[in-house]
């Protein structure tokens, strides 16, 4: 009787869906709500310029000066304006290394589909070598050569992981031009581009949107690492990975030098690795 | 048996010898090595001087083919850091490598997949719960934080062990441990997920239905069917193990061959990274031709087709 009475039709089901969230998927989306503004909004709510330097006030602990809530750094300069400046730099990195990656792979993985043969053999046959390498080991031996520049450190965020969406998109797109949809278009005459972006995108739009929630935390981790060995963001650009690293010769006698970037970090790829795994399971069973 | 390995190792090989084609072409085509050493403001002749000395005047097929030869012998050229002989690098630190990644390696699978049958067999238990919550946490804590946290807990809190360093064993501690937990939370979470997948197979069913005790199941019928994807992942998180390797040997200032990697991109010291990378490439291979041939011992379909 109640199972009946409490299962709504599938309008009423989608509008009420956000009060049936698991109390813990709805703190992870409210904390990357809050991750966002602050990303935005990073310059107008630090009450600092986060590289002023205050030598008399250096190591200032949280909560023991007023005015600097966070405490201070090595420098003296306030640790919450250098935490939202390097969270609006992390993330910033991560959306246009992910979005980078996202759209290169999935437009190899469509061209793969599309072409088959050779095509098909060389971009699968890259995919594979980069899957098998670590790309930790491939971003250093690049950063080695090139130099550390901020636009190839992006464009090496966004050749991360490309290889994920290729293999994916290739198998959805392979999927798609077997069902009927896509086989009527082509039938009316339908160029095959419009096919692919008007007709199959929006189709397999769902697992590419949760594999992109699943990549954006390893790539903030693989950002945040190369910032810690000190080849990716630079001074005076401050990202979460070098925050810690500067924070780990004074570990000692200031640990929330680390602490503090630390968690916003672990917080920040714990909330979106969760979301995305409720995501796939909610959605999209062929990712599992 | 013996015609597969040798197929396989010829492919290896291959892979080897256009990785060192490609990583030399890349170096010699990304800047005038005359001009990265000796700066803007060298005279001609001082830049030619050099190009004579490191053989840079000829022709880049016969700059690859000397660079082969002299590889073969062992002969990487010399740091631009410190001078000293990239072979002596890179031996004096492979073993220190291999002491702290194969040991967390062991570790992690001893404890992983354990870990992780018994929250396959027993799910929705505290020990399930508690592999999974690991598995979530370790995909989302940076590997240099883990160490970070433990020299906190271990060298500056308890001052039980020695923060950073690699003179004794007792520095090896905790590089191991960050290294082999980390690893232990994505093993334990895949051979869960794998062996649950076999055993909502139909002949584990059958069996049950047959009256074959719950501990015969597991070990004669699923186990030897989770094999197979185990090995796979296996050889993946081997090989993610020397990018791992850059972080922890940093964290912990252990002299591996991560660590001198890291320094030597710091430094552009291109000789040593040019090498480290081949060196990183033999394990690479290595790792991926032991896959290919455990596959074929653990599994009689593709050892009957070869």
């Amino acid at each position: 009787m109640m199972a009946q009475s409490a299962s709504p039709t599938r309008s009423k089901r989608s509008f009420t869906s956000i009060f049936r969230l698991p109390v813990g998927i709805l703190l992870c989306a409210t904390w990357i709500a809050v991750i966002l503004i602050v990303a935005i909004f990073a310059h107008w709510l630090a009450p600092f310029d986060y590289t002023q330097q205050a030598p008399l006030t250096r190591f200032a602990p949280p909560l023991k000066l007023s005015n600097h809530l966070l405490g201070t750094d090595f420098l003296g300069r306030d640790l919450l304006s250098n935490l939202l400046a390097a969270t609006q730099t992390t993330l910033m990195v991560a959306l246009i290394g992910g979005t980078i990656s996202a759209i290169v792979g999935t437009s190899l993985g469509f061209l793969s589909a599309h072409f088959g043969g050779w095509v098909d053999n060389l971009v699968m046959g890259i995919a594979d070598a980069m899957a098998s390498v670590p790309f930790m080991i491939i971003a250093l031996g690049v950063l080695a050569v090139f130099g550390s520049s901020p636009l190839l450190f992006v464009l090496l965020m966004g050749v991360f992981n490309w290889w994920r969406y290729a293999r994916l998109a290739r198998g959805l797109v392979l999927g798609a031009n077997a069902d009927g949809y896509a086989e009527a278009a082509r039938i009316v005459g339908v160029p095959s581009l419009r096919i692919y972006l008007r007709h199959i995108l929006p189709n397999i739009a769902g697992p590419l949107v949760v594999q992109f929630t699943l990549n954006f935390p390893e790539i903030v981790l693989m950002e945040s690492g190369l910032s810690f060995l000190g080849v990716g963001i630079k001074p005076p650009a401050i990202s979460l990975g070098l925050m810690i690293s500067y924070g780990t010769s004074y570990f000692a006698i200031a640990w929330w030098l680390v602490a503090l970037p630390g968690l916003v970090l672990v917080l920040t790829t714990l909330s979106i690795s969760l979301l995305g795994d409720y995501l796939r399971d909610r959605l999209d069973a062929r990712l599992r | 048996m013996t015609g597969f390995i040798l197929s396989k190792a010829v492919r290896a090989f291959a892979v080897l010898f256009s990785t060192a084609l490609f990583v030399f072409v890349v170096l010699r085509f990304s800047g005038d090595p005359a001009e990265r050493m000796l700066g803007e403001f060298a005279t001609p002749e001082a830049q030619a001087a050099f190009r004579t000395l490191w053989g840079l005047d000829k022709s880049i097929p016969e700059q690859f083919l000397i660079y082969l030869q002299h590889a073969i012998q062992g002969d990487f050229g010399k740091s631009f850091a410190d001078g000293r002989d990239v072979f002596d690098i890179i031996t004096q630190s492979i073993p220190k490598t291999l002491t702290v990644s194969v040991s967390a390696f062991i570790i992690a699978i001893l404890l992983g997949i354990p870990a992780g049958i018994v929250a396959a067999i027993r799910r929705d238990s505290a020990i399930d719960r508690l592999v999974m919550a690991t598995a979530v946490l370790g995909h989302s804590i940076p590997m240099f934080l883990v160490g970070l946290i433990f020299i906190f807990i271990f060298a500056v809190w308890l001052r039980v062990l020695p923060s950073s360093g690699s003179s004794t064993w007792r520095h090896a501690i905790l590089p191991i441990a960050t290294f082999a937990l980390y690893n232990a939370a994505s093993i334990s979470r895949f051979a869960r997920a794998t062996l649950i997948e076999v055993l909502e197979q139909p002949y584990i069913a059958a069996a049950r239905g047959d009256g074959i005790p719950p501990s015969e199941i597991i070990l004669r019928h699923a186990l030897p069917n989770a094999a197979i994807p185990l090995v796979t992942m296996l050889g993946i998180l081997a090989t993610s193990l020397l990018g791992g390797t850059v972080l922890v040997e940093t964290v912990f200032a252990w002299t591996g061959i991560g660590a001198q990697f890291v320094r030597a991109v710091g430094q552009g010291d291109l000789n040593v990274v040019q090498a480290m990378i081949l060196v990183f490439t033999v394990f690479v291979v290595m790792i991926n031709l032991t896959v290919e041939i455990l596959y074929a011992f653990l599994n009689p379909k593709i050892r009957s087709q070869q």
